[in-house]
């Protein structure tokens, strides 16, 4: 057991050096001058200077690579082309309005989704079934900003139940963060629902198809602790693996839904990055969003266990 | 169905069972999914006969106006014909969807035949792969659009990096099951040449599986697109796609919502048929799965 959880963080490290080396590579194989193409067509050549010697740019390639891997090291991930300031401090100021939102959304997904799945499994083939069917194939379809536009609209131009744009912090007052934070994570959640209820349908059919179920039914358990209990809890690794590799869909999620709802988080930052050509902000997020899937999915699997006795490594 | 039939014989079974549907799944939805996208891809076709006006004609008299008899569905900020910037938007999109589902299929059965069948590459093979399915997609995609300019095939690549794993998975994991199959072993005994191996013996076998693959890389090829040029990081602005519309319905959205409406309905609509296709496909094409999703 603890030599598969630590095989299974050692295998972590060549996935992030792949990843860094690709990250490392984008920028540098790009066709023509990374430089100009970050200075755009108004630079003058001292400009273009000072962003190559900025981006050492004019080093060897493996020489560019050692440097560059060893300020990550340290927590280095460098500095904005626009602003001057060091992209963690950047991505410091901006990861709380975006993780606050991300936890609301998984934990909102969750709630709604797992039910909905488990109610289609087992009212197999009825209306029920059917709208649960239904919604999870509309999800995939509708793009994040449409449903965010159409929540908008309705909710708050026509209902005028919310408030239209905007974040404010849990600590500026419950009401104040869940009013504004309650359309994003739904628009947000409604992919990622969809999702999740499709996977828990599909294994929870799986489960209930099994004896002991059965069993479990003849010899009179309450119908809502045979699904609960006995049958969720098996079919909870497909469930759980789907919530982790769906993350990746959360975070380009969180880009469109914070340009939509105007929220100050890293979203936006990476919109505004790329509108910019802000090259070292856009390197650091994906390595970091990346580094991120690979933890939480390293989690997940080791999670296994828990969910799974019979798992035992 | 105990047996499995020749890929050739599956397709023809798998548009004969839509021509003849039997119960819901194969019933009315794919039908009306199939005669939706085919309207949109009509419409695409034709655009340039069934617009009305210019999708690129601007007239500072016309900004914005509501729907009438000369602007079936309205004007935009620049006094352009929604309309038919909408029916316009159809090419661009369909030819992403299709584009980038061509070439992240066609790389990725590269890849995945030769990863199936060498093991000294596959190791290394999937490891590039599990690393490259880490990034999420739509930050590298605006990315490489960013670095690259916009541009309808700085789109398409993008799309398809992130797809070309999910592809190499899917082909690997049919090479592997049929590799050791006797046919196969009968023609390595025989001195086929690997090429010969993989394309004649490997590789139809995972045609059925790569259809439905390519259904869904067309969907999510079309969301993506939309999704990049919303934010700014997609195709260039002159070009009406319904991404750019959206775009610039934005500013606009407490004013003319139908701005973003209109495209979006279009947009939705056709990757719902698209997916819907798709689970229809992947139903027929894979008994197995049907059992297990219903």
């Amino acid at each position: 057991m603890l030599g598969y959880i630590i095989r299974r963080i050692l295998a972590v490290i060549p996935v992030m050096v792949i990843v860094a080396v690709f990250v490392f590579l984008l920028l540098r194989l790009t066709p023509g001058d990374p430089a100009a193409i970050i200075a755009g067509d108004m630079a003058t050549p001292a400009q273009l200077e000072r962003i190559r010697t900025s981006l050492g740019l004019n080093d060897p390639l493996h020489v560019q690579f050692i440097t560059w891997v060893g300020l990550l090291l340290q927590g280095e991930l460098g500095t904005s082309l626009i602003s001057n300031t060091p992209v963690t401090s950047m991505i410091g100021q901006r990861i709380w309005p975006t993780f606050n939102i991300a936890v609301l959304t998984i934990v909102l997904s969750v709630l709604i989704a797992v039910p909905m799945g488990v109610l289609a499994a087992w009212r197999h083939r009825t209306w029920a079934d059917y709208a649960v069917m239904a919604f999870s194939v509309l999800g995939f379809s509708i793009p994040v900003f449409v449903i965010g536009y159409i929540f908008i609209q309705v909710f708050s131009l026509e209902l005028r139940w919310l408030p239209v744009q905007g974040y404010k912090a849990p600590s500026e007052g419950l009401w104040a963060f869940l009013s504004r934070a309650i359309l994003p994570c739904l628009t947000l959640a409604t992919i990622y629902v969809a999702l999740i209820a499709r996977m828990t349908r599909a294994s929870m059919l799986e489960v209930l198809g099994e004896d002991y179920i059965r069993t479990a039914r003849a010899k009179g358990v309450a119908e809502q602790i045979v699904l609960f209990r006995h049958a969720l809890r098996n079919a909870a690794v497909p469930i759980m693996t789907i919530i982790g590799t769906g993350f990746a869909l959360l975070i380009g999620g969180v880009v469109v839904t914070e340009s939509v709802f105007n929220i100050p988080g890293i979203g936006r930052l990476t919109v505004d990055a790329v509108l910019a050509r802000d090259y070292p902000v856009i390197q650091a997020m994906i390595l970091l969003t990346s580094a991120l899937y690979v933890f939480i999915n390293l989690v997940i699997d080791l999670s296994y266990t828990f969910f799974d006795p019979r798992i035992r490594y | 169905m105990a047996a499995t039939p020749e890929p050739a014989a599956r397709l023809q079974w798998l548009f004969g069972a839509v021509a003849l549907p039997r119960g819901w799944r194969m019933g009315a939805g794919p039908i009306i999914a199939a005669a939706v996208l085919g309207l949109i891809v009509l419409a695409a076709i034709f655009a340039p006969l069934i617009s009305p006006h210019d999708p690129m004609t601007m007239d500072a008299l016309q900004r914005l106006k509501g729907p009438s008899d000369t602007y079936l569905l309205g004007t935009d900020a620049y006094g352009r014909d929604l309309y038919s910037r909408v029916v316009t938007g159809a090419r661009v999109s369909l030819f992403i969807g299709i584009g980038a589902a061509f070439v992240s299929v066609l790389i990725g059965l590269m890849i995945g035949l030769v990863s199936g069948f060498f093991r000294l590459a596959d190791a290394v093979i999937m490891r590039i792969m599990d690393s490259l399915m880490a990034i999420p997609s739509i930050l590298l995609a605006i990315a490489l659009v960013a670095l690259n300019g916009p541009s309808i095939w700085s789109v398409i690549i993008a799309i398809t990096i992130p797809e070309i794993p999910r592809v190499v998975r899917l082909v690997r994991s049919v090479v592997l099951s049929v590799r050791e199959e006797p046919y196969v072993e009968a023609a390595i005994a025989l001195g086929s040449s690997m090429p010969k191996i993989l394309w004649q013996h490997l590789m139809p076998n995972t045609l059925a599986p790569l259809i439905v693959q390519a259904t869904y890389i067309c969907a999510s090829a079309i969301l993506t697109e939309a999704i990049l040029s919303f934010l700014g990081a997609g195709v260039s602005t002159e070009i009406p796609t319904w991404g750019n519309i959206m775009a610039e319905g934005r500013i606009y959205f407490q004013l003319k919502p139908s701005l973003i409406f209109w495209p979006g309905l279009m947009l939705s609509l056709c990757i719902l048929s698209i997916n819907l296709l798709g689970d229809t496909a992947r139903d027929l094409l894979d008994p197995r799965l049907k059992k297990r999703e219903g």
